[in-house]
């Protein structure tokens, strides 16, 4: 059994926890949380150990492993006491504030030699998962332009500020929605390493942004836009998607859709020469316990068996949520230029 | 309760395999006339069970089905609580306890943050006990003999090991209003031992059940296995396997599975609300069939 404890029983931290319970291979060690409500109803239904120091609970509950899921601004100094207790660390997205930040983490994880994950779920997206594949078999030929892209109804009106409209506590669209789509890019195509020109908008919010519109490119020199707006309540819920286009065919796909566009006879098993479509229900990978999304389960259940050194450590590692946070630190300082 | 459900999801823009659908859904069913239209004609087709979610737009629905008595003297609706995305959404807004404070209707809340009472575990289910009659509103004078907690809760809750709120749930709705309750989930071989355990028996349970193993949590074999069991009363659920498999297998599997009493679906045109229906009946029928000459 590997001992887990939680920090941070918000929205995401709850649903990590309830998948955690339900994981045959997890005992909670211990759960951690401000407010006096929750760590009360989680104390007497569910008979955690619960706390409100998180020093506290990890000295003395000695977990295996810990899921951080507080607000961004937290994440370093709370993955950094944990790394030096030589705890392997899940963390929620995005990783740090800024790319300093994240290396000296990046750098600790490495150094200490624990699992590290960041909670990047689409990678775990079986659409997604496949058109990694494709790309990174040359199907698509040369590829000469991307666009990645999110939108949803999330900031729909002017409102009160939580620490999501607070752009110091790593709020805001770029942070926290866009985030998905470069750190979905940095993996399909490459880590995204110049930005030409961008936009950061507030549509209803007072401080952070509420859309990104950039222009950017990886190291080869591929372009690609990223347009992304938590404003648009037209989505029922986020949706995220990427195109990529290449010398030898073309690929539009979001989380529950695929086509793919193949040129010549160059397509792999299972496609043809022409537009293909496929839906996630072919793609997703079977979970024992599903919440929200297989992707959810997946995550946890990758980061488990990576302490249990059962798979590599390799999907979502700190380091390429490091590139991520280096892309996202090039498009907002293009912003102010 | 009948052997076919006509469920909601064309109404909302949920499609579970592509967002374009849904935007063509989005279109289609911007007017409650057209809800309306679509309802009567799975009506026409001999479906009078409507099992939705307590979706705003729903109250509209309610408004025009209590309006007209006669046309819908025995039509059914199975609420199916809470809207989730407008929890989720105040969650990320105003925090779970902002949220409450939002939602549980009265001073009940106020009076417990503001007063920093001690919260006693009773609190707890009386809270939730607000909230259903909060969802519950809407179904006034409507008939709902059951009525369902949506999977988005239901496996919250089972994750975290809270099998109590379940139990209270069924208690609740069965003491308030005289219906039985109903629990949707993705995990119905973990959900159906755990209700057991905490004493409920034979429960009403909605729950994924397809050919393409779409979303059914720990597997085609094990819910096969568990279904056979015939230790709950199951609605089949995504017998589509969210479009993976074509309609016609696709029912025709769901059709034969033991122990399931009702099949649940949606559909926008006249022609797959009939198609789906005779399918079904055909399927039954030639069941029925077999068992007479065996």
């Amino acid at each position: 059994m590997v001992k887990v404890a939680l920090i941070g029983a918000g929205k995401m931290g709850i649903s990590h926890l309830s998948i955690l319970g339900a994981h045959p291979s997890v005992e909670i060690a211990g759960v951690c949380d401000t407010s006096k409500m929750v760590i009360d109803v989680l104390k007497n239904y569910s008979g955690y150990n619960c706390y409100t120091d998180y020093i506290k609970m990890v000295d003395e509950t000695k977990p295996d492993a810990v899921i951080v899921a507080v607000p961004t601004k937290f994440h370093f100094k709370m993955v950094k006491e944990l790394l030096n207790r030589n705890i392997h660390v899940f963390t929620e997205k995005p990783f740090c504030l800024n790319p300093t930040e994240s290396q000296e983490l990046t750098e600790l994880a490495r150094q200490k030699g624990v699992v590290n994950q960041v909670g990047y779920h689409n990678k775990f997206v079986g659409t997604f998962k496949e058109v990694k594949k494709l790309v990174k078999g040359g199907f698509l030929g040369e590829i000469t332009h991307f666009l990645g892209e999110a939108y949803g109804p999330v900031v729909i009106k002017k409102k009160s500020d939580t620490w999501r409209s607070d752009p110091n506590e790593g709020g805001g669209c770029l942070m926290d929605y866009a985030s998905h789509v470069i750190d979905l890019i940095n993996d399909i195509v490459a880590p995204i390493n110049n930005c030409k020109g961008s936009i950061l908008k507030s549509i209803y919010s007072k401080s952070v942004d509420d859309s990104v519109y950039a222009l950017v490119s990886i190291e080869s020199g591929v372009s690609g836009v990223i347009s992304v707006n938590w404003s648009d309540e037209t989505y029922r819920k986020m949706s995220t998607s990427v195109t990529i286009i290449g010398t030898e065919g073309k690929i539009v796909s979001d989380a529950n859709e695929l086509k793919v566009y193949f040129r010549t006879k160059n397509y792999p098993e299972g496609y043809s020469k022409g537009w293909n479509v496929k839906y996630v229900t072919e793609l997703a990978d079977e979970v024992n316990f599903y919440l929200r999304g297989e992707e959810y389960s997946s995550q946890i259940d990758h980061f488990i068996k990576s302490v249990q050194g059962q798979v590599n450590n390799t999907i979502n590692t700190f380091e390429s949520a490091w590139k991520t946070d280096q892309s996202i630190h090039l498009i907002k300082e293009q912003s102010l230029a | 309760m009948e052997r076919i459900i006509f469920g909601d999801n064309q109404f909302f823009a949920v499609n579970h395999i592509s967002d374009e659908k849904s935007r063509a859904q989005s279109i289609k069913f911007k007017d409650d006339a057209a809800i309306i239209k679509t309802l009567d004609i799975a009506r026409e087709a001999g479906v009078n069970t409507f099992m939705c979610t307590t979706h705003d737009r729903i109250a509209n629905i309610c408004n025009i089905i209590r309006n007209n008595p006669e046309k819908y003297h025995d039509f059914k609706i199975y609420p199916c609580m809470p809207y989730a995305h407008k929890y989720a959404n105040a969650v990320t807004d105003l925090g779970i306890a902002g949220t409450l404070k939002q939602y549980v209707p009265g001073n009940f809340l106020g009076s417990m943050f503001k007063g920093g009472m001690a919260y006693l575990s009773k609190d707890y289910l009386s809270i939730m006990e607000l909230l259903i009659d909060a969802e519950m509103k809407m179904f006034n004078g409507i008939n709902t003999p059951v009525i369902f907690l949506q999977n988005v809760i239901t496996d919250l809750l089972l994750g975290l090991g809270m099998t109590d709120f379940l139990v209270a749930f069924a208690k609740y709705i069965e003491k308030k209003y005289n219906a039985e309750a109903g629990f949707i989930t993705m995990n119905l071989p973990k959900l159906l031992n755990e209700l057991e355990k905490g004493g409920i028996k034979n429960p009403i349970i909605c729950a994924s059940i397809n050919k393409a193993n779409f979303r059914m949590s720990g597997g085609k074999e094990l819910y096969e296995k568990t279904i056979s069991e015939g230790r709950c009363r199951l609605i089949a659920m995504q017998v589509l396997g969210g479009g993976a498999i074509p309609a016609p297998e696709a029912l025709e599997y769901v059709s034969n599975l033991p122990n399931v009493e009702s099949i649940l679906f949606g559909a926008s045109s006249r022609q797959n609300i009939e198609n789906t229906v005779q399918t079904i009946k055909y399927h039954d029928f030639k069941k029925e069939e077999q068992l007479a000459i065996a």
